[in-house]
């Protein structure tokens, strides 16, 4: 079971990227990671989300969804369940702990509708993930929804730092701005590329 | 502006994927191969055309409040539709294009269309528009496809090319391809718009279609 999480954590975090392997996430990555505290702000805040949504859809899916024969209602009954909790997570916030409110908050309503979200959901349900027999599902899901946001948070802030570099140096004109953010994700994605395998041969 | 012009706008000058910088996730990920770019860009067109017509029959009903939620519920009524029968139609580029055709529901251009043209103007123009801005993104999810599958894998649409299946440049198929790939292309629209001193596509609250609803003034503050 150990084993399995190890394996889990470093797949989701190193070789399946979230948003370097796989393009999942990508406005809000290229969107906010001008800054360093903006870009660790907002993969915390991917982080909690994740769970808090993985935390409620994987139920509904397992005990109300499967067990009525309505799977094919869960991309509908999945995008609202999310916008709704994050709704409710961003108003109790905002009630009860202001302080986190003030440097969280912010990022909750751009989470909405981030595609990350709701890939996280939908994965942590697929034939390959429940078929790990010697975890527990839940825990397993729970756990793959941590590792993939902390991959978030990883990519953001190591982009964030290449971003700072960039911001200094002058490329070709046609090249400003978005262009040369998308070349520089490319260099990045290419160092990710690197970990290709590494969670197979960890235990051999 | 007459219904001509809500077509072609979406084609070049409002491109959606290259110069309005919506709809990044799936360019960048179905565009591996021409055939899931060509199955994601019809998925997506029928989608868009379908709620755009939806939404602006609607418009007057819906409460101005609870708009957001009440796009997402049309749009993801229309993909289930639209992946169901994707399941049963074209089975191959469903398992093709796997998460990405559900994730069609969080796709910028549909919820960005809904809010900024469908719910303000009248049902032909919706449907314009939408066609518009579907030609657009088909046009630049298969000119990226097309790139990476012809250097990258030395094919096209599956059909390998004589000369260039010997020196294929296996990266450009895989993920920091698809970024490098997707940078160039900004980069030569880039080019060719400055002479028309149009503004430069930037990534950021501008560009996103939730801006309305969310605290933007929030996290700009922020960043400065």
């Amino acid at each position: 079971m150990f084993k399995d999480l190890i394996i889990i954590i470093m797949t989701s975090v190193l070789v399946n990227n979230y948003v370097l392997s796989r393009f999942l996430g990508i406005c809000p990555f290229l969107g906010v990671s001008k800054k360093t505290n903006q870009a660790f702000g907002m993969g915390v805040a991917v982080i909690l989300v994740m769970m808090m949504a993985t935390l409620v859809t994987w139920p509904i899916q397992r005990y109300v969804l499967d067990a009525f024969g309505l799977e094919y209602l869960q991309t509908i009954v999945f995008i609202l369940v999310i916008a709704a909790l994050v709704q409710l997570v961003e108003m109790f916030l905002k009630k009860v702990i202001p302080s986190l409110h003030a440097s969280l908050g912010i990022y909750l309503p751009l989470i909405t509708t981030n595609c990350a979200v709701l890939g996280v959901c939908k994965n942590s349900l697929t034939e390959e993930m429940l078929t790990k027999a010697d975890t527990p599902q839940f825990l397993y899901a729970m756990i793959y929804a941590f590792a993939s946001g902390l991959g978030f948070l990883l990519a953001m802030v190591l982009f964030a730092g290449v971003r700072n570099r960039i911001a200094a140096s002058k490329p070709p004109k046609a090249f400003e701005g978005t262009p040369i953010t998308l070349i520089s994700a490319s260099i990045v994605a290419l160092a990710f590329f690197g970990f290709g395998g590494i969670a197979e041969n960890l235990f051999k | 502006m007459n219904n001509t012009q809500t077509l072609l706008k979406g084609i070049i000058k409002e491109n959606p994927v290259l110069v309005l910088l919506l709809g990044t996730c799936p360019t960048l990920a179905v565009t591996s191969d021409v055939k899931s770019a060509v199955g994601m860009a019809a998925a997506a067109a029928i989608v868009l055309i379908l709620s755009n017509l939806a939404i602006s029959l609607l418009r007057n009903i819906i409460p101005d409040k609870v708009r957001i939620p009440c796009y997402i519920v049309v749009i993801a009524g229309f993909v289930t539709v639209v992946e169901m029968l994707m399941h049963a139609f074209f089975p191959e580029i469903y398992s093709a294009l796997g998460i990405f055709l559900s994730l069609i529901v969080v796709n910028c251009i549909i919820l960005g269309r809904a809010e900024m043209f469908a719910s303000k103007n009248g049902v032909v123009a919706s449907i314009m528009d939408g066609i518009g801005m579907a030609i657009g993104f088909a046009i630049a999810l298969v000119a990226m496809a097309t790139i990476r599958e012809v250097f990258g894998a030395g094919a096209f649409f599956g059909i390998e090319i004589p000369f260039l299946k010997d020196y294929t440049i296996p990266i450009l198929t895989s993920a920091p391809g698809g970024f490098f790939v997707f940078g160039l292309l900004i980069a030569i629209v880039n080019k060719f718009l400055s002479k028309k001193r149009k503004p430069k596509a930037e990534f950021g609250c501008e560009g996103c279609p939730s801006a309305n609803s969310c605290n933007k003034t929030d996290c700009e503050k922020e960043a400065e």
